[in-house]
């Protein structure tokens, strides 16, 4: 199972912020396309420019394997202060 | 110390317990940011962080300003969940041997804070809720340390 984060203006559009999907996806790209399909105006939001991703807490810039205990956030532009 | 929390500080005592038993320090900075009323249109100012890994990041930034700026110590103290108008959001010391490089990493972790710390922040207002993205202003501040 993969455990899929959304935070920011993401988790409003999507009206959720958590999600376990199981079986887990093979790829992060994979993943992706699986909520898109669900979801296509939280697809397009998730490749929108700024919008980076976590993997196990670690920004990944590229698509990457997921195990079968990840966890992806995406993350909107960040905003603290 | 780096610490995330969802309730109210002051401040003052921070900054006090910071500047205790420094007899090499020479120098402390502070910042303290308040959460604005924008004129009536902010009611509360909520703010979002990815437990575990904010801490993590904003750890990575302050190695990155203690190695910089030649840092004795730092201290940062944000807030998460719901701010109202007028209460303490982010609260930053800085330690070092001379002035300039406590007022620089101060200056320094604040812009690191703004855009790239994992916060999320939706600001509550008459007419609903909306929320907040880094401004140019940020970028063009973030950019002036590279």
């Amino acid at each position: 199972m993969t455990r899929v984060l959304l935070f920011g203006r993401l988790s409003d559009i999507a009206g959720w912020r958590e999600k376990i999907l199981d079986p887990s996806p093979a790829r992060l790209s994979d993943l992706r396309a699986l909520l898109t399909a669900d979801d296509a105006a939280l697809g397009e939001a998730l490749a929108a420019p700024g919008v980076q991703v976590a993997l196990d807490q670690v920004l990944v810039r590229d698509d990457a394997a997921l195990s079968p205990r990840s966890e992806v956030a995406f993350l909107p532009p960040m905003s603290g202060g | 110390m780096i610490s995330l929390t969802d309730q109210g500080f002051d401040p003052g005592p921070l900054l006090s317990g910071f500047c205790r038993g420094r007899a090499e320090t020479g120098a402390v900075a502070s910042f303290t940011g308040l959460a604005r009323a924008e004129g009536g249109e902010t009611k509360i100012l909520e703010l979002e962080a990815y437990p575990g890994f904010t801490e993590a990041q904003i750890g990575a930034i302050a190695e990155t300003a203690r190695t910089r700026f030649d840092l004795q110590d730092l201290m940062i103290v944000h807030r998460i969940g719901q701010i109202a108008p007028g209460e303490p959001i982010v609260f930053v010391a800085t330690a070092a041997a001379h002035r300039r490089a406590a007022f620089e990493a101060c200056d320094y972790l604040m812009d690191y804070l703004k855009s790239r710390a994992p916060f999320w922040k939706k600001e509550h207002g008459p007419d609903g809720a909306r929320w907040i993205e880094p401004r140019a202003q940020d970028h063009e501040d973030i950019a002036r340390w590279a």
